[in-house]
């Protein structure tokens, strides 16, 4: 398959770091992602043959980790963490908002294939609580009306 | 390693160190129970039901994966301990769904029985269980997700076992579960070895599920009859309105040389005996079409044409072929029929592997062949041609064992790129054809190493190689039918110049070795003694028999074609379809057939006889490696008989007293030879040789039992412990020294079955079970499969 | 990122450089970078791991164990390679530190690793950091090519003939990767299921060899132990709780952040005098003092110093030293089904009353909390955690029973005020179904 070059060189440079080849499966599955989307049926038999693995090793794997998915989703995906910290700090007002915002609920896509919504677990924001991550990016001491501000101005980004 | 002193529930043990504390445990009655420990399987620790209170160990710890230390203080069934077991289950049954009553695992199910002995049978929770739909994975493989409890036996069997990797594990937490390597599907050698571990009814077969509850059938032990392994297994058979029928077979008791192993045709491939196509009546041929008869007019028949022919033309008229897959009873019965009955040595079969060369080239060596035991611990083995994983599935699952898990050193030489390379410390790809330069090139003749030499595999890398199997002591070599005659001799000689070598020699069906022990050939006596030279055959039948040899299976073929063979007696064969046989040859012979079904060969003969199967039956078998075994009758089709008898019956409507053919209740004619002594030749050898084996006479002809007593006789290297086999046993037959070493066989004969996992000869073809593996649409073609190397 | 804070009873010692650029390996050398692995260099490591014992410095990651020890059961001599690995899975609820010494002292990170690399003889380290944390690992890419560039890392580091490098490694979101076996699975490129223990990871770790494992914490302190010593690290905080830690104040406090403090700081005074005491003038309820993991502690149970001891003493655990504050508007059960929900989602699935307790409780509390709650329930709650508790294959389990012991057994009353169809009296929109 096709893959950014700075991907390769990553790739290339990850397989040096480590006794076996299989050692840089989890890292580069997420950079295959970052660049497809998701992790095509494609995408798993290529990264199985560079590994010399079968490809239910490489899709054991995957459904393991929760930012990894087979499946597609929009463009931005939006984070909110629901753990302890943004919990008592007001996520779920937060959660509730752009949910209803975005007319979707917990792992949906929108329409328009813009946002897809996600509740997750802690993602180390507890002091800023609440927090959310869209895509790798940090938006903290959430509230429901500047959470909505964030996923504007990603909107508008998006549809630039 | 010294022992090691622990104490269990206030018993004091020494046990070898590093034995695991629930083996520990279990070598003095006291049961630790588990789920996802296996003995022979990696660790997992996973099911939490070993816990055990170990002193000064603030938390219970598994019994599964603590190894026993010295002074090591244990209770196995202190509350604590009682209580976390029972929480487990608990734990378990929550999501279970408890549809013991319909659950093909119910009433042999661990998770049943762990619940009735550890008490978990209060339900306190009481939320929506999770379910999950079963799913179909395969023609053979179900899975029902809501009935797996996560012991990872599967997973481990398939991979660690079966080498096959075809099963992992998604998902995580309550999401868990096991996955197929095509996500919804499975494809892998459908060897069911998954279904057989499951401790529950999570995994199903499709040959089983749903057909009866586990107490409604019998359990019989018995041989597979389908490779030349020899695997034991356990059919489990039911009434039905024919007699027996066949719904299960495993290895549950894991007693044979197979241990837990079974391939998809012991575990499955039985179906083909209720085949519909069986053939359940006798029919003869008139006026071009078979029609119905009784067993009466059916040997009547027989009985008449061969004496007519007998007397018009001789014996040398009539020509026999045996089977692969009759018992050795009834071969050798069969090659006494021939010879004594018929007058002829006009007998054959068909050959997959040479064993009349490889037991000259064995002459006068002792303990030289290796059993299918030791090939599961010898500490080297070589392996010449063959592909063991398709052909000797039970073969290769010793090998790759003994590697796994004895770390023994595999050297593979093959045309083909094999399977078993992977467990192989040396793979060396040789031109297809030059198996027989490389035995010569072992023995020493380097110049055939010009033959071999290309690429990778220089001279240089040869001549390594040939050093390094030199320095390997109790070296097993097995070889495949790619080597014949001469290069047999090659081989051993090679191998007699290592300590403690041992040799296999690989044949095709289930009892072709025993075909070949029992005589069925047309210059061979039974255990290889040339027909010129068996005296002692001759002297025990008490009648002349011919001592030149006969003709040939093409031989005879030809000659039928010619119109000098008249008569042609098959027990179990299908030559026409095997050798690819101009049905017409065969228009002018007479010709009289032993079949379950109306195959190529059948459809030539006059008469046909239907015939029971080796599950139908009692008598032995002997594997490729020599191991004899015994049969027990499991299925019965009430309208059909076995060779044994159908022989039996023939030959006494031919008019011949069958105390000959068959010793039986001999006992009142014996003078036991105290008066004039058993040299004398006078005295009633068998009686003596029963009596000094503590064995009775037998009472009816019929008792294949009887014909053993012969075989174990005067066969050299049968005279193995009868208690051992009767008692479910292998017993390893030896191809003893004083046979003639100079035997010229016939390499050209030899046609190897080719079989792969899911094809079986003839009986495959009747087999639902290999026959929807075969035409599973999801199946990649065969040559594709297992292909990929797995890491 | 993440904002700063700052309070004058903080001790800086892992957050000195925070918000001084240091990540910019030049503004870190300045700041005293890379004399730390220098000087371990120069005093071998006999030394570096005598000093690191007289530290009293123990691990940051959670368990406490004392980090010099730790380092001194790496046999001498091993047949396979040793490594020392860095955890910066940070996924522990009420934790966010590792974050901020990434971002903002890579290089300390780095040094640290080095100096354990040094202290067992080997020569490789890998940095583990969670995959959401991308930034990170961005930051410590580059901060890791800069170091390869000047010599810092590679062969013949700062000549001294001794060779060592130090690779990054990302995660793909899993809580269960931070122990340290699953962690080890994880950078083999498996499912993050932890191993068997016997043997542990000293003796054998990573492909076999034997692996050194410390939180980022941990290693982030090294250099500064190094510098200043053992006897100094070990004199600011408690007998057998050396030096200081980021606590990662969080919940209904008026000033939440990343406070560095001395180990046996007073909790009370972590509240009221850094935090700022309870926001919205309630009152405290409860606290959970390291990370969702620890056992809660009553408001009156606050009076503690925060170190491992003393907690320990107090029933409960210093953790990863995520303080999560608690007023008196939260309802108990939801707060432990949240909990519950967490560990339900992270369990790895290996063992049955892991996965099995965690889902069961989840469901129980979900219905509970939702109204449908009957009086066996508050039993069942207790008995799954109680026989969850010290029974499953590692130790999350126990992450996941201790909360729901300690909460049941302190707050049974708000337990039994939700019976019989009540929803939950503290919050009107307790009913609103809770995402699965
Ligand atoms: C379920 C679970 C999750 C853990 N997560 C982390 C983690 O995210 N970061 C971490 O440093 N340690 C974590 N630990 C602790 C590690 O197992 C290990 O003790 C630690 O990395 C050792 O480093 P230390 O001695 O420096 O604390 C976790 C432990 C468990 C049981
Ligand atoms: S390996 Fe051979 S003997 Fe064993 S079960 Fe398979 S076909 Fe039968
Ligand atoms: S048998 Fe020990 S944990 Fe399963």
């Amino acid at each position: 398959m096709r893959f950014s070059d700075s991907f390769e060189s990553r790739f290339t440079s990850m397989l040096g770091h480590y006794p076996t080849k299989r050692s840089v499966l989890v890292p580069t599955l997420l950079y295959m992602q970052d660049e497809l989307g998701y992790l095509t049926d494609e995408a798993i038999r290529d990264i199985a043959q560079r590994l010399e693995l079968t490809e239910l090793e490489v899709r054991n794997v995957i459904s393991y980790y929760s930012m990894l998915t087979t499946r597609p989703r929009g463009k931005y995906n939006v984070q909110v963490c629901r753990n302890i910290s943004c919990m008592l700090c007001g996520a779920d007002d937060v959660i509730a908002h752009l949910k209803k915002r975005l007319g979707i609920a917990h792992k949906g896509t929108t329409a328009d294939g813009m946002f897809s919504f996600e509740e997750v677990e802690c993602i180390g924001a507890c002091s800023w609580a609440p927090a959310m991550q869209v895509n790798y990016d940090f938006h903290e001491k959430l509230t429901p009306e500047n959470a909505e501000k964030v996923l504007d101005e990603y909107r508008r980004k998006g549809s630039q | 390693m010294p022992d090691v002193n622990i104490t269990v529930d206030g018993k004091k043990l020494a046990v070898p160190a590093g034995t695991l504390l629930i083996e520990a445990c279990k070598s003095v009655g006291i049961e630790v129970p588990s789920f996802c420990y296996y003995p022979g399987l990696s660790l997992q620790g996973a099911c939490r039901m070993c816990l055990v209170k170990i002193e000064k160990m603030p938390k219970l710890q598994t019994a599964c994966t603590t190894v026993v230390t010295e002074g090591m203080v244990v209770s196995t069934e202190i509350d604590e301990v009682r209580q976390a077991r029972k929480a487990m289950l608990e734990l378990l049954l929550a999501n279970h769904p408890l549809d013991c009553p319909v659950c093909d695992a119910g009433g042999e199910c661990e998770l049943q029985d762990m619940t009735f002995s550890y008490g978990a049978a209060e339900s306190k929770l009481i939320d929506i269980k999770n379910h999950k739909d079963e799913q179909q994975w395969s023609p053979v493989v179900y899975f029902d997700r809501p009935r797996c409890i996560m012991c990872y036996r599967c997973v481990r069997i398939c991979g660690e076992g079966m080498d096959v990797w075809a099963l992992g594990t998604a998902n995580r937490g309550s999401a868990q579960l096991i996955m197929p390597n095509h996500s919804d599907y499975l494809e892998c050698e459908e060897c069911g070895m998954c279904i057989d571990i499951c401790p529950v009814g999570a995994l199903t077969s499709g040959a089983y599920r749903y057909k009866t509850r586990p107490w409604e059938m019998k359990h019989v032990g018995t041989v597979c009859t389908h490779c030349a392994d020899g695997c034991k297994t356990t059919l489990g058979v039911r009434r039905s309105p024919t007699g027996m029928q066949i719904v299960r077979g495993d290895n549950r008791d894991k007693s044979g040389i197979n241990g837990d192993f079974l391939c998809i045709k012991g575990r499955y491939a039985f179906d083909f005996a209720s085949h519909d196509h069986r053939i359940q009546q006798p029919l003869i041929r008139r006026e071009g079409r078979h029609v119905p008869a009784s067993y009466d007019q059916a040997y009547e028949h027989i009985a008449l044409r061969l004496k007519e022919i007998r007397e018009q033309h001789g014996g040398h008229a009539i020509g026999v072929i045996g089977s692969t897959r009759t018992s050795n009873e009834e071969s050798y019965l069969l090659q006494k029929f021939a010879r004594l009955l018929l007058g002829t040595n006009n007998i054959d079969h068909h050959r997959t592997a040479d064993f009349p060369s490889f037991a000259g080239a064995l002459a006068r060596k002792k303990d030289a062949t290796a059993s299918m035991r030791d090939v599961f611990n010898a500490p080297a083995i070589l392996l010449i041609g063959n592909d063991p994983t398709e052909q000797h599935p039970l073969l290769a699952w010793q090998i790759r064992n003994n590697v796994r898990l004895h770390r023994a050193r595999l050297y593979v030489v093959n045309s083909s790129p094999i399977k078993l390379r992977r467990q192989a410390a040396s793979f060396t790809q040789i031109p297809a054809g030059s198996e027989p330069q490389l035995a010569a090139f072992l023995a020493g003749d380097d110049s055939a190493a010009n033959a071999l030499a290309s690429g990778e595999i220089t001279r240089e890398a040869l001549a390594a190689l040939r050093d390094k199997l030199r320095g390997e002591p109790n070296l097993i070599i097995i070889f495949g039918s790619e080597l014949r005659g001469s290069s047999i001799d090659s081989l051993v000689r090679f191998g007699a110049a290592i300590s403690g070598a041992k040799f296999v020699c690989l044949g095709d069906y289930a009892n072709s070795r025993g075909a070949a022990d029992m005589g069925l050939y047309p210059d061979l006596l039974p255990g290889y003694v040339p027909v010129g030279s068996g005296a002692r055959f001759h002297e025990e039948w008490g009648a002349p028999v011919p001592t030149e040899p006969g003709m040939n299976l093409l031989q005879m073929v030809d000659a039928a074609k010619a119109g000098r063979l008249k008569a042609l007696y098959i027990v179990g064969a299908n030559p026409v379809a095997r050798y690819n046989l101009d049905p017409f040859a065969l228009s002018k012979t007479f010709i009289v057939a032993h079949d379950m079904f109306l195959t190529e060969t059948a459809l030539l003969a006059e008469v046909i006889l239907p015939a029971a199967n080796a599950y139908e039956k009692s008598g032995t078998f002997t594997n490729t490696c020599g191991d004899l075994q015994l049969l027990k009758k499991a299925g019965d089709i009430t309208t059909v008989k076995s060779d044994f008898e159908m022989l039996l019956r023939v030959a006494d409507r031919l008019g011949f007293d069958l105390r000959q053919l068959v010793p039986f209740r001999q006992a009142e004619r014996a003078d036991l030879g105290q008066s004039r002594g058993a040299q004398s030749g006078e005295a009633d050898r068998h009686a003596i040789w029963l009596e000094a084996h503590g064995l009775e006479p037998k009472l009816s002809p019929f008792d294949p039992i009887a014909m053993l007593d012969e075989i174990q006789r005067l066969v050299p290297g049968y005279d193995v412990s009868r208690v051992e086999l009767l008692a479910g046993n292998d017993q390893h037959t030896s191809i003893e020294a004083g046979v003639a070493s100079s035997i010229a066989s016939q390499p050209e004969l030899i046609l190897p079955a080719n079989d792969t996992l899911f094809t079986s000869g003839t009986l495959g073809r009747y087999s639902r079970t290999l026959n929807s593996v075969i035409e599973n649409p999801r199946r990649a073609p065969a040559d594709k499969a297992d292909r990929e190397v797995v890491v | 990122m993440a904002d700063l804070v700052s309070h004058p009873d903080e001790v800086k010692v892992v957050s000195r450089r925070f918000g001084q650029g240091a990540a910019n390996l030049d503004r870190y050398l300045e700041l005293d970078g890379y004399k730390a692995v220098q000087k371990a260099l120069s005093i071998g490591p006999d030394a570096v791991i005598n000093e690191m014992k007289a530290s009293n410095l123990r691990g940051r990651g959670g368990a406490g164990f004392p980090t010099g020890m730790k380092w001194s059961f790496v046999p001498k001599q091993a047949p396979k390679p040793k490594y020392v690995l860095c955890n910066g899975d940070e996924s522990e609820p009420g934790t966010c530190k590792d974050r901020l010494i990434l971002e903002h002292d890579p290089h300390s990170v780095i040094e640290g690793v080095v100096v354990a690399g040094i202290a067992v003889g080997s020569h490789t380290g890998y940095i583990y950091i969670r995959g959401e944390y991308r930034y990170l690992s961005e930051i410590m890419q580059k901060a890791l090519a800069d170091a390869y560039a000047r010599g810092f890392l590679g062969k013949n580091i700062f000549g001294s003939g001794y060779d060592f490098d130090v690779y990054w490694h990302g995660g793909a979101g899993a809580y269960e990767v931070g122990e340290e076996s699953a962690l080890m699975e994880s950078l083999e490129g498996k499912r993050g299921v932890p191993r068997i223990r016997p043997p542990f990871p000293a003796v054998v770790g990573l492909w076999g060899g034997p692996t050194v494992i410390n939180n980022v914490e941990t290693l982030a302190s090294v250099p500064h132990i190094m510098l200043g010593g053992g006897e100094w690290y070990a004199s600011l905080g408690t007998p057998k709780n050396g030096g200081t830690r980021l606590f990662c104040l969080s919940g209904h406090v008026a000033k939440p952040g990343v406070y560095e403090l001395p180990l046996g700081y007073n909790l009370k005074k972590m509240i009221f005098e850094v935090g700022g005491g309870i926001r919205d003038g309630n009152k405290l309820k409860a606290v959970t003092p390291g990370g969702s993991s620890t056992p809660v502690l009553k408001a009156d149970e606050c009076d503690v110093g925060m170190d491992f001891d003393q907690l320990m003493k107090a029933g409960s655990m210093l953790g990863s030293g995520g303080v999560v504050v608690l007023d008196d508007t939260t309802c108990m059960v939801k707060y432990l089904q949240r909990i519950m929900m967490f560990y339900q989602h992270e369990s790895c699935g290996w063992c049955i009353p892991c996965r099995e307790g965690t889902d069961w409780l989840k469901k129980t509390l979900n219905r509970f909390h939702a109204g449908g709650g009957v009086e066996k329930d508050i039993g069942n709650i207790q008995y799954l955690a109680e026989n969850m508790l010290g029974r499953t294959f590692c130790p999350l389990g126990d992450a996941a029973a201790m909360p729901a012991i300690s909460i049941v057994k302190k707050y049974r009353n708000e337990f039994e005020d939700h019976l019989n169809g009540r929803p939950c009296p503290l919050e009107a929109k307790a009913l609103e179904a809770v995402p699965a």
